[in-house]
């Protein structure tokens, strides 16, 4: 890369400052670290929202209340366009991780033969790649059970029946019965619980590490905040986790229908 | 403490020059006292590799104090050694058992090329303190030493990060094979006086991209770094230089 200076002179000092563009700056490694916390905190807000609307399946109503939540995400025009952000955001925290673990296994070409630095640093930490990967793979399953069937056709549709609750619009519709989808993807077939459990447990681990890692990215590193911090990030990721991880098992075991 | 004497098999990497391919070769020294210096075993072994008529093993020491920061050996998987915060000129042979084996390895990273056997190229470093680990000052008469008034913790925080020896650890056992730790303390013990406030926005903006260009990974947190510094420096000071790469890359109008 050539970098472009400016100088400055003054009668008491001289110097030469980088001349930076937007390009210089997304592109630099600090520059890279904020792109991935960014779309790292972007998506862990999205995650609350997801994990919260599913949630409903735990009404145990049939899905009247997932579906009528479902079709409201799904038709409303501001959560619609958010979508388009969303896909984009995750996309380029994609993107740009490949680049980064392309260029950080780079930066070492020769390995040692003896590394004790598994005892320097969490191992999760050091395996954001491998563990971004695995959920990756989980999200085209997760994506070809439910996101391409609501969004490509292919998905069951119910009446619906509406309690005066739900809202006088809602009644009489014809909606997608995505907590159909749920239980046909889940109620009968261990192996897709079992790889959505896995799936679970290595968005866990990508949290522990993410979370906290995303705030000192943004040099959000002191003594009183940090800790706070950091404990919220073990709660938020195992909670979250557990909570995704619960509704398969649930729908799977019987315990919800 | 006890003294005593143990017989030790080293594995050691060999590597005639930065174009050459290296290997490991094997050697075996007797009655090494546990009081030595892990150097000073080094040097036991390399006069015996020079009455044996072979080549003696090539590493980087000055000091032998811990504070120059020239020593930089991988041994036994950690940099520096097993001892926490310490360099492997003040590491002693007390921290071995007779008998033992011990692998020597020197710094791994793209940036830091093997020039021979245990002796790596930091000169990327250099590079790095040169584009902005620096302030300008004019000549002319002295200044009154304490004239500036500064805060206590400011002052502090940047004579910590001013304790570090540029070594190479950091790089040397980041998984990413980032200088980050090295790069944002060289920073921070400038940002933090008002001596450096002038080029502040310089340098943060020139250093880290020079590190950049010098081929050093992206870190990525893990705070492996931290852990392994000879000198305890603290990842607080990556996220101080995160701060002034943003506030300074976002701030400047060009």
């Amino acid at each position: 890369m050539h970098f472009q200076f400016r100088t400055f002179v003054t009668p008491n000092i001289h110097y030469n400052i980088l001349y930076m563009t937007w390009k210089l700056f997304f592109t630099s490694s600090i520059g890279k670290k904020i792109t991935m916390g960014a779309t790292g905190l972007f998506l862990i807000s999205f995650l609350v929202i997801h994990a919260l609307l599913n949630s409903m399946i735990f009404y145990n109503d049939g899905g009247e209340t997932f579906n009528h939540w479902g079709h409201f995400m799904g038709s409303n025009l501001i959560i619609r366009t958010m979508e388009i952000g969303l896909m984009a955001f995750l996309l380029l925290h994609i993107v740009q991780g490949l680049k980064l673990w392309k260029q950080n296994t780079a930066a070492r070409p020769v390995k040692y033969m003896v590394s004790k630095a598994d005892s320097k640093s969490k191992w999760y930490s050091k395996s954001m790649g491998l563990l971004g990967t695995l959920i990756l793979i989980f999200l085209i399953m997760h994506f070809y059970h439910f996101w391409v069937p609501s969004r490509f056709g292919g998905m069951f549709n119910v009446q619906a029946l509406g309690e005066a609750t739900l809202g006088q619009e809602y009644n009489n519709q014809t909606v997608h019965n995505l907590y159909q989808e749920m239980l046909n993807v889940f109620g009968r077939n261990l192996m897709v619980v079992i790889v959505y459990v896995l799936g679970c447990f290595s968005l866990c681990w990508h949290l522990l590490h993410g979370f906290q890692s995303a705030f000192q990215t943004f040099g959000v590193s002191h003594k009183k905040y940090t800790p706070i911090i950091k404990t919220i990030g073990v709660v938020y990721s195992v909670g979250i986790s557990l909570l995704f991880a619960s509704m398969p098992v649930a729908m799977y075991l019987g315990w919800v229908k | 403490m006890e003294h005593y004497h143990m017989n030790l098999t080293l594995k050691i990497w060999r590597q005639k020059n930065n174009k050459s391919k290296g290997s490991f070769e094997t050697y075996q020294v007797k009655d090494i006292s546990s009081e030595m210096s892990f150097l000073e075993m080094f040097d036991v072994l390399n006069e015996q590799l020079i009455v044996d008529g072979k080549e003696p093993i090539a590493f980087d020491h000055d000091c032998r104090e811990g504070i120059c920061g020239m020593c930089s050996m991988h041994i036994n998987g950690e940099a520096h050694g097993p001892w926490a915060q310490n360099t492997t000129c003040q590491l002693h042979m007390r921290a071995f058992k007779d008998g033992e084996t011990i692998v020597v390895e020197p710094w791994r990273s793209g940036a830091f090329p093997v020039l021979k056997d245990l002796v790596v190229d930091r000169t990327a470093f250099d590079r790095v303190i040169e584009t902005g680990g620096f302030i300008s000052v004019n000549t002319g008469n002295a200044v009154d030493a304490n004239a500036i008034p500064i805060d206590k913790k400011n002052a502090d925080e940047a004579f910590n990060a001013a304790s570090c020896i540029g070594c190479g650890a950091c790089v040397a056992t980041c998984v990413n094979g980032s200088a980050m730790l090295f790069v944002s303390a060289k920073l921070s013990q400038l940002a933090l006086l008002p001596q450096g406030a002038p080029e502040r926005e310089s340098r943060a903006l020139n250093m880290v991209a020079q590190m950049d260009k010098e081929g050093f990974g992206n870190c990525t947190n893990t705070y492996a770094c931290e852990a392994q510094c000879p000198k305890g420096i603290s990842v607080a000071n990556i996220a101080r230089m995160n701060r002034e790469y943003l506030s300074a890359g976002l701030g400047t109008e060009a």
